[in-house]
């Protein structure tokens, strides 16, 4: 396979292609219009591909939920404010049990904010979301490699659990570029029987979120958790770095990681004992493998480009276990190494 | 002895669950008819909305997705895309279709997505209780117009087949009525003939239905029948809107 240069949204696209996505809706909205545009060049050359740009990411992912329901690998992506107004189908996704990959490159926010490299749609990511008891696999690639992989790996996973899987990046994974080999895409699974294609000469079918019955939406309920439980067990992904010997840890994701990465090479360089925790599902969260570290290491600085969403998990996984403290960047600053590295040095004193 | 009336078989044996004398189940039942006369049961998927009809799973005997408030034209379009041989319709109320829906509808019909809505004019919004629609005639009274409904406070009625057929992808709008046997058997031609252009490729249907909802008019069946003669046919006359006459020959 031949390594070529490419930005994050387009990698992103091709994979979604070569992993057999033959629906994208979607509507423009910066710092992730490269991978619609690549879409639109891309997709309807594909056999059977659709495109179209949508009216609102509200039809959009609206368009996605009745391409998944007959049978389509499909997908929508946006950037944070549109990533609001698809919240609604998410939530009907989840609820009809319909697989589907989202692309949430965010901005900084709330409201219109800008458009630069943000985290501030954790909380919005990994809680649901939308409104009601469900949950969305996150995954946050830290390179545009990682994008490309993950990308084909939601198509999988969105399969595998009959659930909408979100890959959350931010406006730097999506426009910067670096190289990508493609990896080889797994041969699909899933089964006709959920397919929604008109009953021909059998049983008719719907596919719906609507039960009136108290009893009978209980159990809805219950039977999506036991599926999230499977998820929680089987799926979560990780990845340390450095943190043998290490007094202190530094929980980062996506980009905030990547920066992680260069102020603990630089520390480490002086004779600081510092590592990283990289989650790549962001939910599922990996809080074993914080409450192992915690066992030989007690202090854990966590750094989001945010005011401190994950934040939140890292502490009900520790639950006291070591001492937790933050350092976020919001609103699109994206802070150098040498900036991470001296705050992380005031907390390594400690 | 002949058979002259029967029910259609893609009607599952279901008492209905609308009111006595609402239109609903009246088109229901046309619909189903349409798809037994075109022998499509088994390509057919429909996509109900939010709205009184939210359970019409529970009536029609073929395949069916769910669509988030408004958003029919939307799901029906994905389902369409992926599979283009199936014959797909989305059925919406006027709250559904013509308020938060309008952009979806109206984006739909400009794109001329091969598919056709079955769109119910009841001029309120059924299932929440009767609130004023976008469809709420002039001085008529609803639960958020007590006073009637004011142009300069509310805005007017919209007639939104009027406005879907200035649109270039629309293939075939009609305004029916299920209030008369005549009307009836109208609009059960129309939807039959929306079929039938979405099979043969033709773009954007839509059927217009003014249907009765004697209950939150507050009259009786038989008064709210009238009513749609006398009153509502005035803002919304029935008959067909936009016809670019492709397919005809299947029609009758
Ligand atoms: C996002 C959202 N907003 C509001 C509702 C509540 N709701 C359900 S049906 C409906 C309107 C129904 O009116 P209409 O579309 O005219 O259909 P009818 O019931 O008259 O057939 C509303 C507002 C909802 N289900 N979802
Ligand atoms: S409220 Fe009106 S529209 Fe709804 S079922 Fe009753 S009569 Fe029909």
């Amino acid at each position: 396979m031949d390594k070529i240069l490419i930005s994050g949204n387009w990698a992103c696209g091709e994979a979604a292609i070569r992993a057999g996505c033959r629906f994208y809706a979607g509507y423009p909205i910066t710092p992730q219009n490269e991978l619609t545009e690549y879409m639109a060049e891309h997709m309807r050359q594909a056999e059977n591909g659709t495109f179209i740009q949508a009216e609102s990411e509200i039809a959009a992912v609206n368009m996605v939920l009745g391409a998944s329901a007959a049978g389509a690998r499909a997908m929508t992506s946006s950037s944070s404010p549109g990533i609001s107004l698809k919240q609604e189908g998410i939530s009907a996704l989840a609820a009809d049990e319909l697989p589907a990959v989202i692309v949430n490159m965010m901005r900084g926010g709330p409201g219109l904010g800008n458009i630069l490299p943000s985290q501030g749609d954790y909380y919005q990511a990994t809680r649901g979301g939308g409104h009601g008891d469900y949950r969305t696999i996150v995954l946050a690639p830290a390179s545009v490699q990682e994008l490309a992989d993950l990308t084909m790996e939601a198509f999988d996973l969105a399969d595998a659990y009959r659930n909408p899987v979100m890959i959350l990046g931010d406006g730097m994974t999506g426009q910067m570029m670096e190289p990508v080999v493609f990896g080889k895409p797994r041969p699909r699974r899933y089964s006709e029987k959920y397919v929604l294609k008109g009953c021909g000469a059998g049983k008719s079918r719907f596919v719906r979120g609507l039960i009136l019955d108290a009893l009978r939406m209980e159990e809805h309920n219950w039977k999506l958790v036991r599926k999230y439980n499977v998820i929680a067990q089987k799926e979560v992904r990780f990845e340390t770095f450095r943190t043998d010997n290490a007094k202190l840890v530094i929980i980062a994701y996506g980009i905030a990681a990547r920066i992680a990465k260069g102020a603990i090479n630089r520390l480490r360089d002086s004779g600081y004992r510092v590592g990283l925790i990289r989650p790549i599902t962001l939910w599922p969260f990996p809080a074993q493998i914080l409450r192992d570290t915690a066992e030989r290491i007690g202090n854990f600085l966590v750094f989001e480009m945010s005011t401190g969403q994950m934040l939140d998990d890292v502490k009900l996984a520790l639950d006291g276990r070591a001492r937790v403290s933050f350092y976020g960047r919001p609103g699109g600053v994206v802070p150098t190494p040498a900036e991470l590295a001296k705050a992380i040095v005031q907390e390594y004193q400690r | 002895m002949k058979k002259v009336f029967a029910r259609p078989t893609s009607l599952k044996d279901t008492p209905f669950h609308y009111c006595a004398g609402c239109g609903h189940s009246i088109t229901h039942r046309l619909i189903c008819d349409a798809v037994d006369q075109l022998g499509i049961r088994g390509i057919t998927i429909g996509v109900p909305p939010a709205g009184c009809a939210v359970l019409a799973y529970n009536y029609f005997d073929f395949d069916m997705l769910e669509a988030p408030h408004g958003r029919g034209c939307a799901v029906a379009t994905g389902i369409k895309r992926t599979l283009p041989d199936r014959v797909v319709f989305s059925y919406q109320g006027d709250g559904d279709l013509a308020a938060i829906g309008t952009a979806e509808t109206f984006h739909a019909a400009n794109r001329g997505e091969n598919i056709t809505v079955i769109f119910i004019n009841n001029a309120v919004y059924g299932m929440t209780g009767g609130q004023m629609a976008p469809t709420t005639l002039l001085g008529m009274t609803s639960t958020t117009s007590p006073p009637g409904r004011s142009a300069p406070l509310d805005g007017h009625p919209i007639r939104m087949s009027e406005i879907l057929a200035r649109l270039d992808g629309t293939a075939y709008i009609e305004r029916c009525a299920v209030n008369s046997p005549q009307n009836i058997l109208r609009a059960g031609r129309a939807i039959r003939k929306a079929f039938q252009y979405q099979m043969d490729g033709a773009g954007f249907t839509l059927i217009e239905v003014l249907s009765q909802c004697p209950t939150n008019w507050k009259m009786t069946a038989a008064e709210s029948c009238r009513w749609v003669d006398e009153v509502m046919a005035k803002t919304f006359p029935v008959g067909v809107i936009k016809d670019i006459g492709k397919g005809e020959k299947h029609a009758d």
